[in-house]
């Protein structure tokens, strides 16, 4: 299978150099043909798995709690400003 | 004996009859890392005035005539994926150099209250994604047994500090064998608990199904004291299991009579290593003189583990890592002109090769079209895994492997090619995939003199018997009392 890595780069948000692209998809394509050794299975029929302790509904009281003042979580963000993120310009 | 060499037992001992004190401990082990941190370079911070803080508040207690727990006054090193309040935590990665948690990891919290002391932050591969630590953003760790070779990861800062002396103990995290890896290439005794028995609020996540905390200790008596302080439900982790945490020191028993052992046959692969192959037979043979019996079986999806794990990982590490977005954390590139671009640019400046890799992996194997194909199908054969470990522990309580199918390799040796770097998590992946409890402890070492460490994995919640074994198997070697010869 042959990956487009310019389109999946693109939706990871990464921009890759010309050099990343080619090295990267020499190596994915290695390891995509490792992957394919799952097609041996027949799974037909066969539940997947998405976690190995299953738990379902995990409820807890309705409680009010006080949560984190908004100031602590700003303070780890690279820029701010009167109490919001600050990104580039969205809408013109 | 030299204080820096000591167990948690043991130093707990001479605090309690106060023939040493915290601060006198805490500045053994600051001196200790001074003489060969220049060599291993485990720590990524050292935080010495809190340390001393934590220590000084021990000793006040011990001097009121306070009676102090196991953990109280001994100092260990924390693995840099563990948020700690107001300490800078950077996983690793560059894309979160700066970033300083506002609150503390639970198992933070929780040693914090039974007052353990923080020596610092320990180096891990970027994201937990690696298994040799040379993909930290940061620097390269050194084996203490050999500086030319690698000291396995992603926790491979936690295991080089346990095994050089740089800390009592340490606590390390799992996703495809991070804690177990690490500990037989150093030497050391690393266990990954049942998922869901350490809480994982405020662990960086990699790979959420699969990530567990987990300790990285000089010997299994201390396996057993670290398991119990940091385990139990955490209302924080809607995936942590409210089952009651036993006294695990009531494991540590000499005696495995009668015990069943399986040996999985996919686990001996063609491709392992002479030396561990000898090493981890010789291990069998000792716990069969001891009274365990031991029984061939079969676990015949292994061959399948690496890419079923390396499916999933990368799925979830591209869902989980899309929040480094330059917005809210840590680093922003200075580089561009709109949003887009600001989300692009701050991701391949702060990210590091085989993070890149691995988003980029995952987000194909999560793109329209490709799903079914792997994701799903990777999931199938995940329970397929899961149903061969529920069918061997119908008639075994333990099964007994090898960590990993070669002991510690060169610097550089793999690093430009991750396949093979992959594979040689073979024997630590299906552990993980299912769910269960496994431990590495020292089992031998190769001609070269590098220690080869003996996988013991166990049922779900039984880290007991695993620990039993263990111990048993411990107390009747003396591998684990051999020291690097770093000074």
């Amino acid at each position: 299978m042959k990956m487009d890595i310019e389109k999946v780069a693109r939706l990871a948000r990464i921009n890759l150099s010309e050099e990343e692209k080619k090295t990267f998809g020499n190596q994915l394509e290695q390891i995509l043909l490792h992957m394919e050794q799952l097609n041996r299975l027949d799974t037909s029929g066969v539940e997947p798995t998405s976690h190995a302790i299953p738990v379902v509904n995990v409820f807890r009281e309705d409680e009010v709690r006080s949560s984190t003042p908004r100031e602590k979580i700003l303070n780890t963000s690279p820029a701010q400003e009167e109490g919001h993120f600050k990104v580039p310009r969205i809408i013109e | 004996m030299t204080i820096h060499e000591l167990t948690i037992h043991q130093l707990h001992d001479l605090l309690a009859k106060k023939e040493v004190t915290a601060r006198e401990v805490t500045e053994a082990l600051y001196n200790r890392i001074r003489v060969v941190e220049g060599q291993v370079q485990a720590y990524l911070m050292l935080t010495e005035e809190e340390a001393y803080r934590q220590a000084d508040a021990v000793d006040q207690k011990i001097r009121r005539g306070e009676a102090i727990g196991e953990l109280e006054g001994i100092p260990i090193g924390l693995k840099d994926i563990l948020c700690t309040e107001g300490i800078q935590t950077t996983c690793g990665s560059k894309i979160l150099k700066g970033y300083i948690p506002f609150y503390d990891a639970t198992v933070i919290k929780k040693l914090k209250e039974k007052g353990t002391i923080f020596l610092g932050k320990l180096n891990m591969d970027e994201f937990a994604m690696g298994s040799s630590t040379e993909n930290s953003g940061f620097q390269i760790t050194r084996n203490p047994w050999d500086l030319k070779c690698i000291p396995g990861g992603s926790s491979g800062g936690s295991a080089a500090a346990v095994a050089a002396d740089e800390c009592i103990a340490a606590v390390g995290t799992d996703t495809g064998g991070s804690i177990r890896q690490p500990a037989s290439c150093c030497g050391v005794v690393g266990l990954k608990p049942t998922y869901g028995r350490v809480s994982r609020y405020g662990l960086i996540a990699f790979a959420s199904s699969l990530d567990q905390v987990g300790p990285i200790t000089k010997d299994v008596e201390d396996c057993a004291i670290l398991l119990g302080g940091i385990s139990g439900f955490d209302p924080m982790d809607s995936t942590s299991v409210n089952i009651e945490v036993p006294d695990y020191k009531s494991f540590l028993i000499k005696n495995i009579k009668g015990i069943r052992i399986g040996i999985p046959k996919e686990y001996f692969i063609e491709g392992m290593d002479e030396d561990v192959e000898k090493s981890v037979q010789g291990a069998i043979d000792l716990l069969s003189q001891s009274g365990a019996e031991i029984r061939s079986i079969s676990l015949p999806h292994t061959p399948y583990a690496v890419a079923v794990y390396y499916i999933l990982c990368t799925a979830e590490a591209s869902s989980n890592l899309a929040r480094y977005d330059g917005v809210k954390y840590g680093f922003r590139s200075n580089h561009y002109d709109d949003l887009l671009e600001m989300y692009s640019r701050t991701r391949a400046e702060g990210f590091g090769k085989e993070v890149k890799r691995r988003i980029i992996l995952g987000t194909y194997v999560l793109s329209a079209g490709y799903y079914d194909a792997y994701y799903r199908k990777a999931s199938q054969v995940r329970t397929l895994m899961r149903e061969d470990f529920r069918k061997a522990f119908e008639e075994v309580e333990v099964i007994v492997t090898p960590t990993a199918p070669t002991p510690a390799f060169q610097i550089g040796e793999k690093v430009e090619d991750p396949l093979q770097m992959y594979l040689s998590d073979i024997l630590t992946i299906p552990v993980n995939l299912a769910g269960i409890p496994a431990l590495s402890l020292p089992c031998g070492f190769s001609r070269k003199g590098l220690p080869i460490g003996l996988q013991i994995m166990g049922k779900h919640f039984d880290e007991g018997t695993v620990l039993r074994v263990a111990y048993t198997f411990e107390q009747s070697t003396d591998y684990h009392l051999k020291k690097p010869p770093i000074t």
